[in-house]
């Protein structure tokens, strides 16, 4: 499973990937912004995305936005500080299957990673 | 300075601190910024606009800056490597993102963090911008939250807020 982490900080995707290769995953690729992973998609093809929303350049919501208009499955965890409930629907509205406030608990980012990979799965 | 844009950023510091490095803060009481202020080594620095308008500072002498990172990351690192800068911007970033989602009835949105680096630098605020210092303590060192807010939905609005660092 080929797994897509996008975020400008690089302590927030070593985070993501510690989680990710114990639960096996280590085929990942880094984008720190959304023009960067726009960029990397279609040579990568991911199977899986996560994408932080306050990012340079272009932010997580404008590149989900992108990233959808050609790919309407591959599913799409945000892994951002953005609490609020308006901002919670904004994302999903975009396209956005699942949903993780930061600070997060490793064991809470594989909770939905699992979660997300099932619904997609039984989809 | 409303308590109630106060309250969320102690909620946010322990949750976060909790969260990521599973280490208790304490949060003493608020004080109000003086002139002649407590310099630190290390600070982070966000910007926040909206119904809530001005800055949050993340300030650290170097040894607990040090420490804390560490604990992040899970790795050591020295202050002038890029992951380290990045990691007190990711800090700074979780604190005010849980902060603001707290905030009731304000929606407000935050920047990307600036990091400066400078032995004894002191962050200065707008200086009509009263700057609330809270002051923290963990297993790792002292660190402190400096928040310099207007409320845009009580006030009757004024210009934008800025934190200038002089060394």
């Amino acid at each position: 499973m080929k797994i897509l982490l996008v975020d400008d900080s690089k302590t927030m995707r070593n985070i993501q990937k510690s989680v990710l290769s114990q639960l096996g995953y280590t085929e990942l690729e880094e984008a720190c912004d959304g023009q960067d992973a726009l960029s990397k998609v279609k040579a990568f093809g991911p199977d899986l995305l996560l994408v932080d929303w306050n990012m340079p350049n272009m932010d997580g919501l404008s590149f989900v936005k992108a990233y959808r208009q050609d790919d309407k499955t591959t599913p799409i965890i945000m892994v951002t500080t953005e609490a609020e409930k308006s901002r919670v629907i904004e994302a999903i509205k975009a396209g956005v299957n699942n949903y993780v406030v930061k600070p997060f608990t490793p064991d809470l980012l594989s909770q939905r990673i699992q979660e997300t990979l099932e619904k997609c799965a039984a989809a | 300075m409303d308590p109630a844009l106060i309250t969320p950023f102690i909620k946010s510091v322990q949750n976060v601190f909790a969260t990521m490095l599973q280490m208790p803060v304490e949060v003493k009481d608020p004080q109000i910024k003086q002139a002649t202020s407590t310099t630190y080594d290390v600070s982070a620095i966000i910007g926040m606009s909206g119904d809530c308008v001005g800055s949050v500072v993340l300030s650290f002498e170097e040894e607990s800056a040090l420490r804390i990172v560490a604990l992040f990351t899970g790795i050591e690192v020295t202050v002038d490597s890029p992951d380290f800068a990045d990691a007190v911007g990711e800090l700074v970033n979780m604190i005010s993102g849980g902060a603001k989602a707290m905030f009731e009835g304000r929606k407000a949105s935050i920047s990307t963090p600036s990091v400066v680096l400078g032995s004894s630098h002191v962050v200065s605020s707008q200086k009509d911008v009263p700057t609330i210092v809270l002051p923290c303590v963990s297993d790792c060192g002292r660190f402190a939250i400096e928040i310099a807010i207007q409320d845009q939905v009580e006030s009757s609005g004024s210009g934008n807020q800025s934190a200038a660092a002089s060394a």
